[in-house]
C-alpha cells in the first residue's frame, strides 16, 4: 500500500514491507512493530531514530528473525533481501544469511560475546562457518580483521578473553566478528551508546571507514539525532511501533514535517543557547506501542493536534520527493528549506 | 555570607584494591588532588569520561565515600572533621540525585513512603503533617499526588527520576548533587527533567553540582563547567568560555567529540580524534596525566605534573604548555 514510497530507487537491496511484530503479553498483544515500510540500496546508510519502545530495536531483529518467540511473532508484512522474503525462508537459510550476508552488532558487545571463550575462538568460529576456512585460514583472517578494526598487536590480543578489552576495544571485536565474512548489510543497534564521547568518535570514523571500503550497507539504529546527523543517508524516525517521518539527511534536518520529529530536535540542548533560557520539551511520556485506539499514537504530547488526531490515524503522506509524514497536518507543517 | 558554599582542597580518595590478605594492594586514585570552590546560586557542572572520578568526587563532598585526605568547607565548617552521626544530620543540608531511578527507589516502599523518608529522619512531624507535605512536594516535582500509594515500578523512568527528586527535596536542602541524573532518560524526558532542576533552582535557591558525561547537557544548565581526567580537575571556566574557547587539548577533544544534531555542520567540521584508550586510574600515565592521547605532548609533559593556572580572566587550565601570554595550544 505504500508503493510511492520506493519510487526513489529501482531496485534496493532489502525492501521492508508492511512488517507487524507483536508481542503478546498478560496485558494483551502489543504491537512493537506496527506496518513499518522502507528499503535500504546498497552502500547506503540508513539511520533509524526512535525513543525507548518506538520498536526501532525489534525492527532490526525482525530483518533477522531474532524476535524471541513466544512471546514475540511477526504477524505481517515481508523482508525482501536480494529477491527472497527472509520471513518466508526456511530456518536453515536465514542461518545462512545471519553472520554472512547480514549482520548485527549490539549496544553491550559484553552480551554479545561469551566471557568463556577466547576472542580467537570467537572470530575464528564466525569464518570457519561460513566462509569454509580452515583453523589457520580461520586464524590468519581473524589477525587481519583485529588488525583492520585498529587493533595495534592483533596477533598478541586474539588469545585474550573479552574481559581484558576496555568497552571500545570489544566494540571493535564485535565489529570485526560482524565484517569477518564481508556482509552485504550490517545493523548496528545503538553501537556506541554505551561508550565514553572519545571512544564513540573512533567508533563511529571506523564505521564510516570501513563502510567505503567494503560497500557494505548499515542500517544505524540511535536514539542519537547527533550520530545520524553525521552518518546517516537517509532517516527514519519512528514513534510507538510506526514510522512518523522518513526523508533524506539533510531535508529532515532543515525541514522536518512531523511535530514529533520537531519536538524531539528541539529538546536536544543547543550549546549557542541564551543563559537560563528553557528546554523546549514535549510534555508527557514515550507511548510504548501502538495500541488498537483510534487515532494518532503521539496526539495526546502533541501541541498541534486537533479533533481528527484523536479520532482517525494518519497516513503516510508525501510532502516531497522522498520525504514521508505520518501526520494529517503533514503538508502544513512542512516548510521545504530557502537556499 | 561568603560567596563560596564549599571549598574543596587538594581533596584525594584512594581506594585500595589489592586482592592479598597482607601486603599492599594498588591504589585506585579516584580523586587525586582536586581543590574546587562551588558558589553559593550557582550550578557547576562536572564533566568527565568513566573513570575520571567525577562521581566519587560527588559523593566524597556528602561523605557518601570517605575521603582518604584533603578538606571540604561546607558554609565555613570542615565536614571532614565532623562525627559520623554529625555528618548524617548535615545531610538535611546537603542531598543526592543518583543516575538511576530504578536502583535508587527502595521497590516495597510506596512513593509517599519514599519522599515522606527523609522527613522522617530529620524531623519529628506527624503522619498528617507529613503526608501533607509529600503531597506538596509531588505537585513540585510534576507528579500527581493521586500516586501517593502507588510502587516505584509502576511509573516510567522520567518520572521515577521525579520521585528522586522530590526525595531530595523534602528536607529543604541548600546543596544538590545531581549524579547522571538524566542519563537514563530518553531524550524527550531529558529535556523536561534539565527544565525542572532548573526551575527548582530558582525557586528553592539552590547550589547544585551538576555531574555528567553529556557537555551538552552540562553546557545548558551549568554557570560554571570543570573538567576532569583521570582524578584531576584539567579546566575550569564559565560554561559559554569552556564550550566556545576550551584551552585543554582534552577539553577541545572532548568537544569534537560531541555529535552535533546539523548535518550541515557534521559535514565540514574537523574532528579531533584522539588516539587509544582512556588509561586505567589504577596507573595513570606519569606526569600529565593526558600525555600519553594529547596531539601537543612534549618530553616534559611526562614528567611534570601541571597545575591548574589562570590562563584568562576566570578561564583556568591544567597544561603545561600553554599560559597567560600564549593560551592557545595550537599556536605554541
Amino acid at each position: 500500500m505504500r508503493r510511492q514510497e520506493m519510487s526513489h530507487s529501482i531496485d534496493p537491496m532489502l525492501r521492508v514491507t508492511g512488517l507487524q511484530t507483536y508481542f503478546d503479553t498478560e496485558d494483551g498483544v502489543v504491537r512493537a512493530v506496527d506496518d513499518v515500510s522502507f528499503e535500504l540500496s546498497k552502500g547506503e546508510t540508513l539511520g533509524v531514530v526512535g525513543e525507548s519502545g518506538s520498536g526501532k530495536s525489534v525492527t532490526g531483529l525482525s530483518i533477522l528473525r531474532l524476535i524471541p518467540s513466544p512471546p514475540g511473532r511477526i504477524a505481517g508484512g515481508s523482508v525482501q533481501f536480494d529477491g527472497d522474503d527472509i520471513l518466508a525462508m526456511p530456518e536453515s537459510a536465514v542461518r545462512a544469511i545471519r553472520g554472512r550476508r547480514i549482520s548485527m552488532i549490539f549496544q553491550d558487545p559484553m552480551t554479545s560475546l561469551n566471557p568463556f571463550l577466547r576472542i580467537s575462538t570467537q572470530l575464528c568460529e564466525v569464518s570457519m562457518l561460513h566462509l569454509g576456512h580452515d583453523r589457520a585460514a580461520a586464524r590468519r583472517h581473524a589477525i587481519d580483521m583485529l588488525r583492520k578494526v585498529g587493533f595495534s598487536d592483533p596477533e598478541r590480543r586474539i588469545d585474550g578473553y573479552p574481559h581484558e578489552l576496555s568497552g571500545g576495544m570489544r566494540q571493535r571485536v564485535m565489529i570485526a566478528m560482524a565484517l569477518s565474512c564481508g556482509p552485504e548489510l550490517l545493523i548496528a543497534d545503538e553501537p556506541t551508546t554505551a561508550l565514553d564521547v572519545t571512544i564513540q568518535a573512533q567508533i563511529l570514523e571506523l564505521i564510516k571507514q570501513l563502510k567505503e571500503e567494503t560497500g557494505t550497507s548499515v542500517m544505524l539504529i540511535t536514539h542519537d539525532l547527533g550520530v545520524v546527523a553525521g552518518m546517516a543517508d537517509r532517516v527514519i524516525v519512528m514513534y510507538a511501533g510506526r514510522i512518523f517521518e522518513s526523508a533524506p539527511t539533510a531535508e529532515i534536518f532543515a525541514s522536518p514535517a512531523n511535530p514529533y520529529t520537531i519536538g524531539l530536535l528541539r529538546s536536544v540542548p543547543d550549546p549557542t543557547h541564551e543563559e537560563g533560557e528553557r528546554l523546549y520539551q514535549i510534555p508527557g511520556t514515550p507511548s510504548s506501542a501502538s495500541s488498537e485506539a483510534a487515532g494518532c499514537p503521539f496526539a495526546e504530547r502533541c501541541g498541534r493536534a486537533e479533533a481528527i488526531c484523536r479520532r482517525e490515524q494518519p497516513r503516510l503522506t508525501e510532502v516531497a520527493s522522498g520525504h514521508h509524514s505520518y501526520c494529517h497536518f503533514a503538508k502544513e507543517i512542512y516548510a521545504p528549506t530557502r537556499i | 555570607m561568603s560567596e563560596d558554599l564549599i571549598k574543596i582542597r587538594d581533596l584525594k580518595v584512594h581506594y585500595r584494591t589489592g586482592r592479598r590478605l597482607f601486603g599492599s594492594g594498588s591504589d585506585v586514585r579516584a580523586v587525586d588532588g582536586v581543590s574546587l570552590d562551588i558558589r553559593r546560586g550557582e550550578t557547576l557542572g562536572l564533566v568527565g569520561e568513566s573513570g575520571c572520578g567525577k562521581s566519587t568526587l560527588g559523593r566524597a563532598i556528602l561523605r557518601l565515600t570517605e575521603p582518604t585526605s584533603g578538606s571540604i568547607s561546607y558554609d565555613g565548617e570542615d565536614l571532614l572533621s565532623l562525627s559520623g552521626g554529625e555528618m548524617r544530620r548535615r545531610r538535611k543540608r546537603l542531598q543526592m540525585i543518583f543516575q538511576d531511578p530504578y536502583a535508587s527507589l527502595d521497590p516495597r516502599m510506596t512513593v509517599g513512603q519514599i519522599i515522606a523518608e527523609p522527613i522522617r529522619t530529620f524531623e519529628s512531624v506527624s503522619r498528617r503533617d507529613a503526608e501533607s507535605r509529600v503531597t506538596r512536594l509531588m505537585e513540585t516535582v510534576g507528579l500527581s499526588p493521586k500516586f501517593i500509594r502507588r510502587y516505584p515500578h509502576e511509573f516510567s523512568g522520567g518520572q521515577r527520576q521525579r520521585i528522586g527528586i522530590a526525595r531530595a527535596l523534602a528536607v529543604e536542602p541548600e546543596f544538590l548533587v545531581a549524579d547522571e541524573p538524566i542519563s537514563a532518560l530518553d531524550v524527550s524526558i531529558q529535556a523536561q527533567i534539565l527544565n525542572l532542576l532548573q526551575d527548582l533552582r530558582a525557586e528553592q535557591r539552590l547550589t547544585y553540582l551538576f555531574i555528567s558525561h553529556d557537555l551538552r547537557a552540562v553546557r545548558h544548565i551549568s554557570d560554571r563547567i570543570a573538567v576532569m581526567y583521570l582524578g584531576r580537575v584539567v579546566e575550569l571556566a564559565d560554561a559559554r568560555d569552556l564550550y566556545d574557547d576550551p584551552l585543554m587539548p582534552y577539553t577541545q577533544a572532548l568537544i569534537s567529540a560531541l555529535p552535533v544534531p546539523d548535518p550541515k555542520v557534521e559535514a565540514r567540521r574537523e574532528r579531533i580524534t584522539l588516539k587509544g584508550e582512556i588509561p586505567s586510574p589504577l596507573d595513570p600515565p606519569e606526569g600529565c596525566h593526558f600525555h600519553t592521547r594529547c596531539p601537543y605532548a612534549v618530553e616534559s609533559c611526562k614528567r611534570s605534573t601541571p597545575q591548574l593556572v589562570e590562563i584568562k580572566p576566570r578561564h583556568f587550565a591544567a597544561c603545561s604548555r600553554i599560559g597567560p601570554g600564549t593560551p592557545d595550544i595550537r599556536s605554541v
